[in-house]
């Protein structure tokens, strides 16, 4: 077993852990935090994969901004004197259930198919190619996603704005 | 080299958890986060054929929108969340079943 290996199997560890903490802590900071890891694990296995510009980009916009929104939806949305940040669980045997059998088809199916793998290529930046494929063959999907965030950034500032009268 | 159903494992793992978080929370921010848990459970399989098969910088891609569609989708729901908080006072999910008030 090679350093890249045991690497590999710590990084899958933590990743796996930390997601499980996520959803069955009771407590919501508990949950956040170990978001962070999850998206840091999985950051990690970007780079394992060859791709760079993603594992940055998953740092940058995961952990910098949506993990910092969360932690402001569980922060504004209790009242500060109300310390007790829990959640309850509801139906925790039928979701086990469900879950299960959502992981147990999905492996099966990773498993049991023969995938069309091509032999190892090399390890090349990727953050040239992704730029040249954004500005050329994938130029509308850019331009609308960057509307779809405007449209994203003021819609959730309308909605949360105070209500006066127009 | 580090073979691909490791990373479908993973994947598959994660998403399996970000469904039962959605299934078993009644908190909107706790089902936030098992919406986040899938949707990068897909991304790592989107990277992993990436690498793997012969599609080539395309995988990374479509990993690149799921992310933009990701920020812009937690905003919104957390503006949702936020003005949920403020008419009902509570984020419980059980709780939202009016449309007005």
């Amino acid at each position: 077993m090679s350093v890249t290996d045991i690497v590999f199997i710590l990084t899958a560890v933590v990743t796996v852990g930390s997601a499980v903490v996520v959803v069955v802590s009771r407590s919501l900071i508990y949950s956040v935090f170990s978001l962070l890891f999850t998206f840091f694990g999985v950051a990690i296995l970007y780079v394992f994969l060859g791709a760079d510009f993603l594992a940055g980009a998953q740092v940058l916009i995961y952990v910098g901004g949506i993990l910092v929104l969360l932690l402001f939806g569980v922060m504004l949305t209790h009242r500060l004197y109300n310390l007790n940040l829990t959640t309850e669980r509801f139906q925790p045997i039928a979701g086990t259930l469900i879950a299960a059998a959502v992981f147990a088809s999905i492996s099966l199916a990773a498993f049991k198919t023969k995938w069309k793998l091509v032999g190892e290529k090399e390890l090349e930046p990727t953050t040239q190619q992704i730029g040249e494929a954004f500005l050329s063959s994938y130029l509308l999907p850019f331009e609308i996603a960057s509307v779809l965030l405007l449209v994203a950034l003021i819609g959730a500032a309308m909605l949360v704005r105070r209500r006066t009268d127009v | 080299m580090i073979e691909l159903k490791y990373f479908l494992l993973i994947s598959a793992f994660l998403f399996s958890l970000g469904v039962f978080g959605v299934l078993t929370r009644r908190n909107a921010v706790n089902v936030l986060m098992g919406v986040e848990l899938i949707l990068n459970s897909a991304n790592l399989n989107l990277v992993a054929f990436s690498r793997y098969s012969s599609v080539g910088i395309d995988g990374q891609m479509f990993a690149v929108f799921v992310i933009v569609v990701a920020a812009a989708e937690v905003a919104v729901a957390l503006a949702i969340v936020l003005t949920l908080y403020r008419v009902l006072n509570t984020v419980n999910l059980d709780r939202a079943d009016v449309l007005k008030r």
